[in-house]
């Protein structure tokens, strides 16, 4: 029987969806990616993810992940033979899972916050997520990627909250290049790459939404 | 594989260090416990987790492994010849049980706690209907992750297992402090039995604090405000 992936999102949500593409892509998997809204109810035969309320959604073969680490490592121990994200070594991989997760408890909150409030709420969580980023940087180091020569689990997991980082940048009033240089010219590297390209959403677009949110938040 | 001296660091009363042990005991596993004095962190936790600066830090061969979940995933994979196997063997099933011991963490452990932390008698209510809800979720989980069999991991205490069932010391003392059942047997009969297995595992057993004991602790984390 020939896979079935669909990946259920809604196309700006900083639930990285495009994790999980960006996963697919370099497997060389092919997906049917379906846009829905998270308020509204889909109209596929599966329900939405009934504990958390939210998307996205990897469906395998009538099956639902969700989570973008799980769906991560959902696809790289089902599509193994092909490009491993993960190390073999069970100490490199508990690395690689560290960071994974470290990214997934510690960037969203004080990212949205940034580009989501202002006044004292927005400024402890620019602080806060400055410092993260200088985690990340410092991790980092002289690497070509987190996964040392292979674009991997952790790149993965970074890359797919990529198409939030200008807004970031823009309502954080500060710059990715000029704070995080090694960061930044990583983010280049990673576009060069076709996987990623077709698999983030749009930073321009992600700006005029976020713009229209900030207005709702009442954060102007 | 590499062998090599084991140390972790940690606590007797902490839920995410008993993780830790509960997969080193399944692999039997000697270590050597380095036990963290309570308000103080030692150089070597420091050292060994500068970024969270938290127990559990499994240390093997000098090398540093940290966050309880991946310390687990880790000790199946460095042994995986060695006893049991921990996670499901089937991606799905893995995955399956990665979510639900995530939702354990992030959602349902958040409840119960916040239960300990609440303000008056109406903060205190809408904490134990949250856990309550939550832990129905997590019954509902037990009835399809095991599939007839005595655990969330089928015939041994698994991943979920352990994710879950470090709380139960927590779970009785939370329980005693809000005057009010939490894992209720009729209202969640699946679970309330595999509670009884879990703690009589020869895994589980010796690690399993002492309520009592596990509730004078929690006074002193948890100190009540002043009438």
């Amino acid at each position: 029987m020939a896979d079935e992936v669909i990946l259920l999102d809604y196309w700006p949500s900083m639930f990285r969806m495009s994790t999980a593409k960006i996963a697919l892509a370099e497997k060389g998997v092919a997906y049917e990616y379906k846009e829905t809204e998270p308020w509204v109810k889909t109209s596929l035969p599966i329900e939405m993810n009934p504990i958390h309320k939210k998307i996205p959604a990897l469906i395998h073969n009538g099956k639902p992940i969700y989570e973008s680490l799980i769906q991560l490592e959902y696809i790289d121990e089902v599509w193994f033979d092909t490009y491993p994200m993960l190390p073999s070594d069970p100490y490199q991989k508990a690395q690689a899972r560290f960071w994974g997760d470290f990214i997934d408890k510690k960037f969203y909150d004080p990212a949205w916050k940034v580009w989501g409030t202002a006044g004292e709420e927005q400024v402890t969580a620019k602080k806060e997520l400055l410092e993260h980023f200088k985690t990340l940087e410092t991790e980092l180091g002289d690497k070509t990627y987190y996964g040392g020569d292979v674009f991997g689990f952790v790149d993965i997991a970074l890359m797919g909250f990529y198409g939030w980082f200008k807004a970031i940048e823009k309502f954080g009033e500060f710059s990715i290049e000029a704070e995080f240089p090694k960061l930044s010219r990583w983010t280049m590297r990673c576009l060069e790459r076709e996987s990623v390209v077709n698999s983030i959403a749009d930073s321009d677009k992600i700006i005029e939404y976020a713009s229209v949110l900030r207005k709702k938040f009442g954060a102007e | 594989m590499v062998t090599g001296d084991v140390k972790l660091i940690g606590s007797w009363a902490s839920v995410f260090v008993m993780r830790a042990r509960i997969a080193l005991n399944l692999k039997s596993i000697s270590y050597e416990f380095l036990q963290e004095t309570y308000g103080t962190k030692s150089e070597l936790l420091l050292k060994s987790n500068p970024v969270h600066k938290k127990m559990p830090v499994l240390i093997h061969a000098d090398k540093p492994v940290c966050e309880s979940n991946i310390i687990v995933q880790y000790i199946d994979e460095a042994w995986s010849s060695y006893g049991p196997s921990i996670l499901p063997s089937q991606p799905y099933d893995r995955a399956i049980a990665r979510f639900w011991a995530a939702y354990v963490d992030d959602k349902w452990f958040i409840a119960l706690r916040s239960i300990l932390t609440a303000r008056g008698e109406e903060e205190k209510k809408a904490a134990i209907a949250e856990v309550e809800e939550r832990t129905d979720h997590l019954e509902k989980a037990f009835i399809d992750c095991s599939n007839g069999k005595p655990f969330f991991n089928g015939d041994h205490i698994g991943y979920l297992d352990i994710a879950l069932g470090s709380f139960l010391g927590w779970w009785r003392v939370v329980e005693l402090d809000a005057n009010h059942i939490l894992l209720d047997e009729t209202k969640t009969p699946s679970l309330f039995k595999w509670a009884e297995r879990f703690c009589n595992d020869p895994a589980v057993k010796p690690l399993m604090p002492e309520t009592t004991k596990l509730a004078e602790f929690a006074r002193k984390l948890f100190p009540k405000p002043q009438a």
